[in-house]
């Protein structure tokens, strides 16, 4: 499983970047929660507003900053 | 005082019970969309009753409670600070929830199908006024602006779209409605609309596809984006009241800070004494006003107050338009992460269209009014 949160470093991707780590925390997932900051990067996601979360490459939510409790949710389906 | 009002009324206090507890777990929707109607009329009318008793409380505190005298500097700028803090804050959160419910229609996605394959004219047009009611946030206008590009909408519509979607604010929008009536609000909606059009469709005339970043165009390959979520009735409430967290939650000190500068305008600052400097006749200060306020960079919500006490003090409609205009529209934050795209010239230029534009504005208000 790979998680990644895309965001180019405002507040609310490094926001969503915490809350994500305490949702794979509080889930026992351990596995790591990369962090993709390089717009081309972002880009090739196809998202149009950040943050985004993405899991496997495949984007789950972009342009709002997740709770805790709302990432579970998305990484537990 | 009202502070506590409007969150009682606006806000879920995760202390109370969950109103849809009661609810069976296999409910029809219509069960769960009566209990929020119902909850969204009792929290409209805790704010219509919060908002009647505003002028009254605030006189009564000022003038009784404190003791300060009607007409004394002091007396004033109290009473200003007192009555205009709950106001704007209960209208700002008013406002606030109606976007969101507004904006969990349209998603930066919509928007960009809607602007697919539109003539540049019309395209100018839409992308300005779809500008006001899409969500968006500065640090997402570079995303957004490759999702623009790369569906091959023109470099001058989006642009018109950039310069929308700040300037024209729906906080300001409807502050401006609600202190100064519907004429002042039209006219910043009018002008504000006419500056994203005509600025996005010069700069499209201009040709400046090269001063785009290179790699912009190289990563293009268009394809269907990110699925947003549907949403109930419910859930577009929720958005209503997910947007006054955020929003509210984040402006408010600037809302204090504005009202308290206002406040110390409307009873320090002697009558009349900004004719002279502001008003109509001077016919510099409208530039004067724009340099001042394109390096600043303050929230709507924030300058409004200002612009109310300046307007007081015979300061000219056009010269405070423009000031308002040039702060908000064009801030320093999005112009440097532009910079990832735009090459700086093409920054520079866009800079300079939209500071005109709103030159103009002040100085036709101040000619025709």
């Amino acid at each position: 499983m790979k998680i990644q949160v895309l965001g180019t470093g405002c507040a609310k991707c490094k926001q969503l970047t915490a809350n994500t780590v305490a949702a794979v925390e509080e889930l026992g997932l351990g596995v790591p929660v990369e962090k993709v900051e390089d717009l081309r990067e972002i880009m090739k996601f196809k998202v149009m507003s950040t943050p985004a979360l993405a899991v496997d490459g495949r984007v789950l939510s972009a342009g709002k900053l997740l709770t805790p409790g709302e990432v579970k949710a998305l990484l537990a389906t | 005082m009202s502070l506590s009002v409007i969150e009682q009324s606006n806000k879920p206090s995760p202390c109370c019970a969950n109103p849809y507890a009661n609810l069976k777990p296999g409910a029809p929707p219509e069960s769960r969309a009566l209990v929020t109607a119902v909850l969204l009329a009792l929290g409209l009318g805790a704010w219509a009753a919060a908002y009647a008793t505003v002028k009254p409380l605030s006189e009564w505190l000022a003038f009784s409670a404190l003791g300060l005298a009607h007409g004394s500097r002091l007396g004033e700028s109290v009473a200003f600070f007192l009555y205009d803090t709950p106001k704007v804050l209960l209208l700002l959160t008013l406002i606030v929830f109606l976007v969101g419910i507004a904006r969990s229609f349209f998603t930066p996605e919509r928007t960009r199908a809607i602007l697919a394959g539109k003539r540049e004219s019309v395209g100018n047009v839409l992308a300005a006024l779809l500008g006001i009611v899409t969500p968006f946030c500065s640090c997402s206008a570079v995303p957004l602006f490759i999702g623009f590009v790369e569906v091959g909408i023109p470099l001058g519509v989006t642009l018109s779209f950039l310069v929308s979607a700040p300037m024209v604010n729906e906080v300001a929008l409807v502050l401006l409605f609600g202190l100064f009536g519907w004429k002042v609000a039209a006219l910043y909606l009018g002008t504000g609309l006419g500056i994203a059009v005509l600025s996005g469709f010069v700069l499209g005339r201009l040709k400046l596809e090269r001063w785009v970043e290179p790699w912009v165009y190289e990563s293009l390959n268009a394809s269907a984006g990110f699925e947003q979520e549907r949403l109930g009735f419910t859930g577009r409430v929720g958005k209503g009241l997910e947007a006054v967290r955020e929003i509210v939650g984040k402006v408010w000190p600037w809302v204090l800070l504005g009202i308290a500068v206002g406040a110390g305008i409307h009873g320090y600052v002697p009558e009349g004494l900004l004719a002279s400097v502001m008003g109509k006749s001077a016919w510099w200060s409208v530039p004067a006003a724009v340099v001042i306020g394109v390096p600043m960079y303050s929230n709507a919500a924030g300058i409004i107050p200002v612009v109310e006490a300046l307007l007081g003090k015979g300061a000219a409609l056009g010269t405070v338009l423009a000031f308002m205009m040039s702060v908000i529209a064009l801030s320093l934050p999005e112009m440097i992460i532009l910079r990832k795209v735009l090459k700086p010239r093409l920054i520079a230029t866009f800079v300079g269209v939209v500071a005109s534009g709103i030159l103009l504005v002040g100085w036709l208000f101040n000619a025709v009014l």
